[in-house]
């Protein structure tokens, strides 16, 4: 069975819960940037958790089905419509042969996962289907979606049921406005001053437009102020540049000081911009569903913070399998 | 005569010109055609054309140049 894409939407593409264990060599780690809610739609069209889906963000494809199939959209408030009618998101329902599944303007969130029974079955590559559009690698042929492509759709489980839903309380996203995003002080912290690091915690930022799966960038805080140095050998004399390191996921690093980025699924692994500290793993997936222009503010935590944050997501994790297996 | 709509599909930030040099695509009392383009919207490094999407005359813009817009803001109203 195949699905075609009558429109693409802005940047849809295949993904799956991503590609570890080439980062070091500057293969990202890709995958949903929605981690939870890319699990929970595979779980409601009883899928594996990390079956293949798609991302589809701010604004929704249209896809025409060959077979009958169930199908589920988690994540972002992104309104599905079969063939014109209004369906629910976090709920998996039946779609029939020739029917045309589209989506309503973005009500809230940003990425809108959309699982089908079976999986789409495009190529392993690396151990994963997801896109690294960057490196035009996995996916679907490497890059986002087109008009007039064909996506294969793997084998559905034997027992797929329709109207299955996720409650409220299971969906993991964003609830505190401003969002909150936890964040551990570190790496070249000591480069800025007491105050810059003050104020970068008590700043309120917003998502800037260009923020995009590579990194998530924040403008509107107050410039850093950085500790004079002697430039290392191979920094520059910007005094947000570092000699070459790694850059980790989740990292905040912030270039002349100005606007910070988080490093998220797609990011290049290393560079020369310094980074004050690192997103908790908790937050990474809730940086996936802020739109443009929301307001966040970055909350300072340590490790045990950090630590039972993580636990805690993961609990999340088990009562949405608990619920959905 | 009936007035319509026009809703920004994306969010991002909405411009009325092609170029900061350029002049406005479309200006009220302006009549325009289904696939005319009316503005961009600046969202992850790309500039999305907005299209009219039907033909009409348009009554006013109700979003400024470089206003930050959430998907499905009214932008302009038509008269159709």
């Amino acid at each position: 069975m195949a699905i075609k894409v009558l429109k693409p939407g802005l940047a849809t593409t295949v993904q799956d819960l991503g590609r570890p264990g080439y980062y070091h060599i500057g293969i990202p780690l890709s995958g949903g940037m929605d981690r939870h809610a890319l699990v929970a739609a595979n779980l409601l069209v009883g899928n594996e958790e990390g079956a293949a889906v798609l991302e589809a963000v701010f604004m929704g494809p249209e896809l025409e089905f060959t077979e009958d199939a169930t199908v589920a959209i988690t994540g972002a408030q992104l309104p599905p419509k079969l063939d014109g009618e209004p369906r629910e998101t976090w709920t998996s329902f039946k779609v029939k042969r020739g029917q045309v599944l589209s989506f309503d303007f973005l009500k809230q969130g940003a990425r809108g996962y959309i699982a089908i029974a079976g999986g789409i079955d495009v190529p392993v590559v690396l151990g994963s289907r997801s896109t690294y559009a960057l490196g035009a690698l996995g996916g679907f042929k490497g890059r986002k979606l087109e008009a007039g492509d064909e996506l294969p759709v793997g084998k559905a489980a034997a027992s797929v049921k329709d109207g299955r839903v996720v409650a409220n309380d299971l969906r993991g996203l964003p609830t505190a406005m401003p969002t909150e995003l936890r964040v551990m002080p570190g790496l070249y912290w000591h480069r800025i001053t007491e105050a810059a690091g003050n104020d970068f915690f008590a700043d309120t930022w917003k998502v800037a437009p260009e923020a995009d799966r590579i990194g998530y960038r924040f403008k509107g805080g107050k410039a850093l102020q950085f500790v004079p140095r002697e430039p290392p050998f191979g920094a520059g004399s910007d005094p947000s540049n570092i000699t070459d390191a790694c850059y980790p996921y989740g990292s905040i690093q912030v270039p002349g000081g100005t606007e910070p980025i988080v490093l998220h699924r797609d990011a290049v692994s290393g560079g020369g911009y310094f980074m004050v500290g690192t997103v908790i793993s908790a937050d990474m997936d809730l940086i996936g569903q802020l739109q443009p222009n929301t307001p966040v503010r970055f909350v300072k935590v340590g490790m045990d913070q950090a630590l039972a944050a993580r636990k805690s997501r993961a609990e999340l994790l088990g009562k949405l399998r608990n619920a959905l297996t | 005569m009936t007035t319509q709509q026009i809703f920004s599909p994306l969010p991002g930030i909405f411009y009325r010109r092609p170029a900061p040099d350029k002049p406005a695509y479309k200006n009220d009392g302006d009549v325009v055609a289904d696939s005319d383009t009316i503005g961009l919207i600046e969202v992850m490094k790309s500039f999305n054309e907005v299209k009219a999407g039907t033909t009409g005359k348009i009554l006013r813009f109700l979003a400024e140049n470089e206003e930050a817009v959430m998907a499905g803001q009214p932008i302009a109203e038509i008269d159709v």
